[in-house]
């Protein structure tokens, strides 16, 4: 086997850019990306959900874009950049405008899925700056929310795009 | 859920990837965006022994103007695929089948290779390359060669690679405007169709395809010749279940799809031109 190959069992070093900082690790290959983030980098604002690449409760960014963090090896996010939800308000004591717009128009009721949503949230946001209701609708169909409450976090994504919602 | 224990293995460029699981035969598994393999993992349906990364193998994300075809890299993202101008322009319906694969967090890591090679018949790309009657290039350890999407796909799950064989590139031929069209019926977002119809004029030829019909993606051949004889969409669309075994599941029953098949059949046929 070439030198390049991690045996079962071993540990493999990977780096990554998380929330701008490079962290260095040793991981199994197995370790999926979200029990990297929450196990090894104790950042547990991200969510296990379904576990199944369904409910989008894990949803980070990888290089910018939303990505499912139970449905990718950590090995796979090895010298790219993560961005969690502890990454995305600029101070301790500030919100995201996603995150403000998200409380501002009463957009979670549980919480759980929230962490998941804000994130596609803003990826929707920075493909589709100033989406119709049915874009956000269908930007956000991998995000399930079992408290029911799509209305408010449709109108906190539009309210954040600067348009209109009272 | 976590996957079982594989050796890992990171490939620098397909003839690499491709010594390597000729040396490991249908113990490895070649590893791109992942998103239908992980799942797969997790659920011990797929346990390698041996995990090939492909993701770094450069030169194969490309979508390229090849004359009177587009090239398109086995490691294209369905994201890129969706937002491509080229494709938008010249094979639309492609772009646009590619933009109702699962849900954008799928889109961003899926790719078009790794749709193909998994060979699901349930799965969206498949049949849009089907229609388009495009074709596939795998290199193996001889070489390349290309293999037509019509007898690409073989069995459930199951393509015309070899194991030693790997899927690089994927040619649609050009295929502009407004006559082709994609129904996908399912009942939850972000949800395999339980029944789709692609459909698309090629060199004048009004193509059609089928999505979770039997243990492939299918061309609708009994809706394409009774095109061909003249046969208005109601007509040919009547024929879109003959010949095929549509399978069962929680979903649908295999009379329920062959209703969906020929309604669906006939939308996309009228949405395409077809009077």
């Amino acid at each position: 086997m070439p030198p390049y190959c991690w045996r079962k069992g071993s540990t493999v070093e990977i780096s990554v850019s998380v929330n701008g900082t490079q962290r260095t690790s040793e991981v199994e290959a197995r370790t999926l990306l979200v029990y990297y983030l929450r196990d090894e980098l104790g950042l547990t604002g991200t969510n296990v959900g379904c576990d199944t690449s369904s409910c989008g409760a894990c949803t980070v960014h990888v290089n910018g874009e939303s990505v499912k963090s139970c449905t990718m090896l950590a090995v796979q996010a090895d010298g790219e950049n993560v961005t969690t939800i502890e990454g995305l308000a600029p101070s301790s004591d500030e919100l995201h405008p996603m995150q403000e717009s998200f409380r501002e128009h009463h957009g979670l009721q549980c919480g759980y899925c929230t962490p998941g949503m804000v994130m596609a949230a803003c990826s929707l946001l920075d493909e589709n700056p100033r989406p119709s209701e049915a874009d956000v609708r269908e930007g956000l169909e991998g995000n399930l929310c079992r408290c029911t409450g799509y209305h408010n976090i449709v109108k906190a994504v539009l309210a954040c795009s600067g348009q209109d919602v009272s | 859920m976590i996957p079982a224990s594989f050796d890992y293995v990171k490939a620098s460029s397909a003839d690499e990837a491709i010594s390597l699981i000729s040396e490991h035969g249908d113990e490895a598994k070649l590893l791109a965006g992942g998103h239908s393999l992980i799942p797969m993992m997790k659920l011990r349906l797929a346990v390698p022994s041996v995990l090939v990364d492909i993701a770094g193998v450069r030169d194969l994300s490309h979508v390229e103007d090849r004359g009177d075809h587009i090239a398109i890299g086995a490691l294209a993202k369905h994201r890129s695929i969706e937002t491509s101008d080229l494709l938008i322009a010249q094979c639309p319906m492609l772009a646009h089948v590619a933009s109702k694969v699962g849900d954008p967090q799928v889109r961003h890591r899926g790719t078009i290779g790794g749709s193909l090679a998994h060979s699901d018949p349930a799965s969206d790309l498949p049949a849009a390359v089907l229609a388009l009657g495009g074709s596939l290039i795998v290199q193996g350890p001889n070489g390349q060669r290309e293999i037509a999407a019509t007898d690409f796909f073989t069995g459930y799950f199951e393509s015309a690679l070899a194991e030693d064989e790997m899927l690089t590139e994927v040619k649609v031929p050009k295929s502009p405007g407004t006559n082709w069209n994609y129904q996908k019926f399912n009942r939850r977002a972000q949800d395999w169709a339980i029944v789709g119809v692609a459909a698309a004029q090629v060199d004048g030829a009004m193509q059609v395809s089928l999505v979770n019909m039997g243990s492939t993606p299918l061309r609708a051949t009994a809706v394409e010749t009774a095109l061909a004889s003249g046969a208005s969409a109601a007509e040919a669309a009547d024929e879109a279940a003959n010949g095929t075994e549509a399978p069962t599941d929680l979903n649908a029953s295999p009379e329920y799809r062959a209703h969906l098949a020929r309604v669906l059949t006939k939308r996309a046929l009228e949405a395409s031109g077809v009077e």
